[in-house]
């Protein structure tokens, strides 16, 4: 229950704080820290909480975007980056990317309790 | 708290957070912000749209006067309806911000010489370019006049008013993708910022003099001045001029003189020398074809007017459809984004397009100044004392750079100590150059756009300066016309050719040709206009127009042959000249060819590529392999008849002309740069050299036939770039023909940037395409729409419609108020 509570509020909060274009990218480390130092867990679980919340997020609002645009941009940005012009590799990518960091705020959370 | 875990697990976040924030090297740039770019909510995926977005709405804008209602058609050309012109403008900017942003301010960003400032240190070379050249401080001298005159101030403000209200609205998600991609943010936009894209207009289609004027002059210097014309003439046999041959001219106003001493100061050796070459090189192609017919020679009594202009291929396009309609006019067509106004359309009354006119409107002066510190120079036989002008260049990651331009009477000192190779050190070189001198900016196009006459066409196109123009026109009325018209230099012959002495006033510019002297033809009896960059007038003309070498030759032949020929035209007539392949070019050069190739000295492939070519049917079409082959034994040819001569020289020379060497072969059996002076045992005859290029273009065919690229279209590859030349955000591998001398004039990455035909019926019936699309953002689907219909010379029907009609016809409606 815990795990599930920390992964969901990891992910609202995450979004809350992105809604303002004007707060930094990275303002979700800050709320997955608060979550995981709330919700106390050990570390691998904190790890894997914050990592689930933000990859889910991001996956997830990725797809919002990309599935009306026919993968367009995606697969544009996929060549580019490299993946090889991939849009599922950089819906992939965007997620493993907000959820390491996400996690790693969920781990600093989970030391700082105990 | 376990606090070593805990500080290992902070220093990693933080560690991951800084690295995804900084923009790593990658090549030779740098990447976005990882975490930013990739960021759902921030970066990237915000600009991927809808493919089945709804344009509709009210915008609430402040500063408006009235209710703008837009209509936008399925290929999302809006449709402006407005109660005044400043509000017609206002929301022209607003459009241009929404759908072109990041390439409007990039391109001033390029004209003002800010790119080091959102790149880095990589483009300092281009930035110190065109700060030296004068751009910034041309567009204030125009932005200075301009600001007289009320309807021109109160246009462009209107413009910026609506661009920035458009910025104002952006959330920080919002921006453009390519301002993510380079990590930067759009600022406010100024009017001044529309006369710096202006004067980037004006070095794209004005400016090649800042290169090939140091490159004649190396030539020159290199060859001697008799084996320079030789290579370089300035005679074109089989020119067919704007003016048609025979045409009589008045008496000049003017006969300008030549300097006494010229020469040996200014035509013998070493009277300049120097190599610099511009970062970015204004391409050769930069031409275009115009022409309209009259109702004596069209189906329907009425005439036709068409224009394709050939620029540079980029995404997003340079090019934006829009139709204008307030109380004072109708006006359709291409407008520029950065710019107010319709540039080439038509409106109720007329139509009217431009090819550039390649005049010489730039050259150099050589400047002796007292010492370093250039605070005097010799002029008129006493030190005067020269004006100073500071660029400051801001730099990304690094200090400004501080750029010290002395300014004399012939204008900024482009070259000087600081900036320099080793071939101009010690020489300071001033350019005098016709754009920074107090332009018109964009007055003759305001006034086409509400032209209602022939008069009022004239009106509008006699204050135009720079670049040079052929404006062509028609009229319901039924007249057709073209006009040549800039700011030209009465020059006397090959004057500024080359870099001339700068110590007194005998070499500076003498008068500048009255409008009404410049080239001007109205309805003529052959029953059409054309112009396709060659010379405008036959040497009767009492001005020279520059060196020879600026003026192609072989579209304004095909043109007029087949202008000349055609009867009861139609639209569909029009359109197919238009896009048509065929290569008047090899059809007179491959004879010359085939009768000098030894064919006994060849092997078989060989022979079966010259079998080719001599069963080629002279089209550029993309599946032709003898278009290929021609093009390559055509090159080797050059090669091996003037590479001897020009390869060997330590500064960078003017490669000479396709049409120098074709009417030096038609002439004359024997040609002096036959023989390979590396060769000084014997003289080798054009028999010799001819063959032995085309065994050396043998061999670099097998080589493309392997690749399997013998077909025209897969040999020239074109290809229509993002404006950063990022591949994935370009189009490769267009199929498409045409080519250099051909009237689709397309090449690997240049062509007809905009093809437009119109009929001049009581309706008007218009037709055009281009290659890109509306919307800039390339996660739109309208980014790169129009391209394949351009590939494959299909036009769209322009909706020119009265309001009633855009509201039933269009699909979308944008109401503007103010708020």
């Amino acid at each position: 229950m815990k795990f599930i509570s920390a992964l969901v509020l990891t992910a609202i909060l995450g979004f809350a704080v992105g809604i303002y274009g004007t707060l930094p990218w990275w303002s979700f480390v800050i709320t997955s820290f608060i979550v995981a130092v709330a919700i106390h867990q050990r570390a691998g679980k904190a790890f894997l909480a914050g990592f689930l919340g933000m990859f889910s997020l991001w996956v997830i609002l990725a797809m919002i975007k990309d599935t009306p645009n026919d993968h367009l941009l995606a697969t544009k940005i996929a060549a580019l980056l490299p993946l090889g012009g991939s849009y599922m590799a950089l819906i992939l990518v965007t997620g493993i990317v907000g959820g390491l960091v996400a996690g790693l705020a969920g781990l600093s959370g989970s030391y700082f309790r105990k | 708290m376990r606090i070593f875990p805990f500080l290992v697990s902070v220093a990693c976040t933080a560690g991951l957070v800084i690295t995804l924030n900084t923009q790593l090297p990658m090549g030779s740039g740098k990447t976005p912000r990882l975490g930013y770019f990739l960021s759902p909510q921030h970066g990237f995926w915000q600009n991927a749209e809808s493919a089945d977005a709804a344009f509709d709405g009210e915008i609430k804008v402040p500063g408006l006067k009235d209710k703008v209602d837009v209509y936008m058609d399925e290929r999302l050309v809006p449709h402006i309806y407005a109660a005044n012109d400043e509000d017609a403008y206002y929301v022209q900017g607003y459009l241009h911000a929404k759908f072109r942003l990041w390439q409007m301010e990039f391109q001033t960003h390029v004209a003002a010489g800010r790119l080091s400032e959102i790149v880095g240190k990589d483009r300092i070379a281009t930035d110190r370019f065109f700060r030296r050249l004068g751009m910034v401080y041309g567009a204030e001298q125009t932005m200075q006049k301009m600001n007289a005159d009320p309807a021109m101030k109160a246009t462009i403000e209107a413009y910026s008013a609506g661009v920035n209200a458009y910025i104002r609205s952006l959330k920080p998600e919002q921006i453009p993708l390519e301002y993510k991609l380079l990590n930067y943010k759009p600022e406010e936009w100024t009017p001044f910022k529309t006369y710096l894209f202006l004067m980037y207009m004006s070095y794209d289609l004005s400016a090649r003099g800042t290169t090939t004027d140091l490159q004649m002059t190396n030539a020159k210097n290199y060859l001697g001045f008799d084996a320079f014309d030789l290579l370089y003439p300035n005679s074109q046999d089989s020119l067919d001029p704007i003016l048609p041959k025979g045409t009589v001219y008045g008496k000049p106003s003017y006969v300008p003189v030549m300097p006494a001493g010229a020469d040996s100061a200014y035509f013998g050796k070493n009277s300049g020398n120097s190599t610099a070459v511009a970062p970015i090189v204004p391409d050769k192609n930069n031409g275009s074809n115009n022409w309209a017919v009259s109702g004596s020679k069209t189906k329907s009594g009425k005439p036709i007017l068409c224009n394709d202009p050939h620029l540079g291929l980029n995404l997003p396009s340079l090019w934006y459809e829009v139709q204008i309609n307030t109380p004072t006019h109708n006006t359709y067509g291409a407008s520029f984004p950065g710019s107010p106004a319709v540039i080439i359309g038509f409106n109720d009354s007329i139509a009217w397009g431009v090819t550039n006119a390649g005049r010489d409107v730039i050259d150099y002066y050589d400047i002796r100044f007292k010492d370093s510190s250039m605070q005097e120079y010799w002029y008129n036989n006493e030190w005067k004392h020269a004006g100073k002008r500071t660029e400051v260049i801001k730099v990304n990651g690094g200090e400004d750079l501080v750029e010290n331009i002395a300014m004399t009477v012939f204008g900024p000192v482009m070259y000087d100590g600081s900036y320099k190779n080793a071939s101009t050190e010690g020489k300071y070189l001033a350019v005098r150059w016709t754009a920074p001198q107090a332009g018109t900016g964009l007055q003759s196009f305001y006034l086409l756009n509400r032209a209602k006459n022939y008069d009022d066409y004239l009106d509008a196109t006699a204050s135009w300066r720079c670049p040079g123009q052929n404006f062509v026109y028609a009229s319901i009325a039924g007249d057709i016309a073209i006009k040549q018209q800039g700011a030209f230099i009465a020059r006397w012959n090959r004057q500024g050719d080359f870099i001339m002495p700068g110590t007194d006033s005998s070499y500076a510019w003498q008068a500048e040709i009255p409008s009404v002297e410049n080239p001007l033809m109205l309805n003529p009896a052959r029953g059409f206009v054309s112009s396709a960059n060659q010379m405008p007038t036959d040497n009767t003309y009492p001005y020279y127009p520059g060196a020879a070498t600026n003026f192609p030759l072989y579209r304004g032949i095909i043109i007029n042959r087949k202008l000349a020929a055609m009867n009861n035209i139609t639209p569909e007539d029009m359109q197919q000249m238009q896009t048509d392949n065929y290569n008047v070019f090899a059809e007179m050069a491959r004879p010359v060819m085939l009768k000098y190739i030894d064919e006994s000295a060849l092997d078989e492939k060989a022979k079966g590529y010259v079998a080719l070519l001599r069963s080629w049917n002279l089209r550029n079409d993309i599946d032709e392999k003898g278009a290929t082959v021609f093009r390559c034994m055509w090159d080797s040819m050059e090669t091996q008849i003037w590479g001897d001569e020009l390869l060997n020289a330590k500064k960078p020379l003017p490669w000479p002309d396709e049409s120098t060497l074709l009417e030096s072969l038609l002439r004359d059996s024997v040609y002096r740069f036959a023989d390979n002076i590396n060769t000084t045992d014997k003289v080798e005859s054009l028999k010799e050299v001819i063959t032995l290029a085309c065994k050396k273009a043998a061999v670099y065919l097998q080589e493309m036939e392997k690749d399997n690229r013998l077909a025209w279209g897969r040999f020239k590859e074109t290809k229509v770039q993002h404006l950063l030349q990022l591949p994935a955000f370009s189009r490769l591998h267009l199929p498409i023909g045409g080519g250099t001398h051909i009237i689709n004039a397309t090449t690997a990455t240049h062509g007809p940037s905009w093809r437009m035909i119109v009929h001049l019926t009581d309706t008007i019936e218009a037709y055009g395409v281009y290659p890109g699309g509306q919307n800039g953002n390339p996660g739109s689907k309208y980014y790169d729409s129009f391209i394949d219909t351009w590939a494959q010379g299909r036009y769209y029907k322009l909706l020119f419609l009265r309001k009633e009609a855009a509201a039933k016809q269009t699909k979308w409606h944008l109401s503007f108020v103010n708020g």
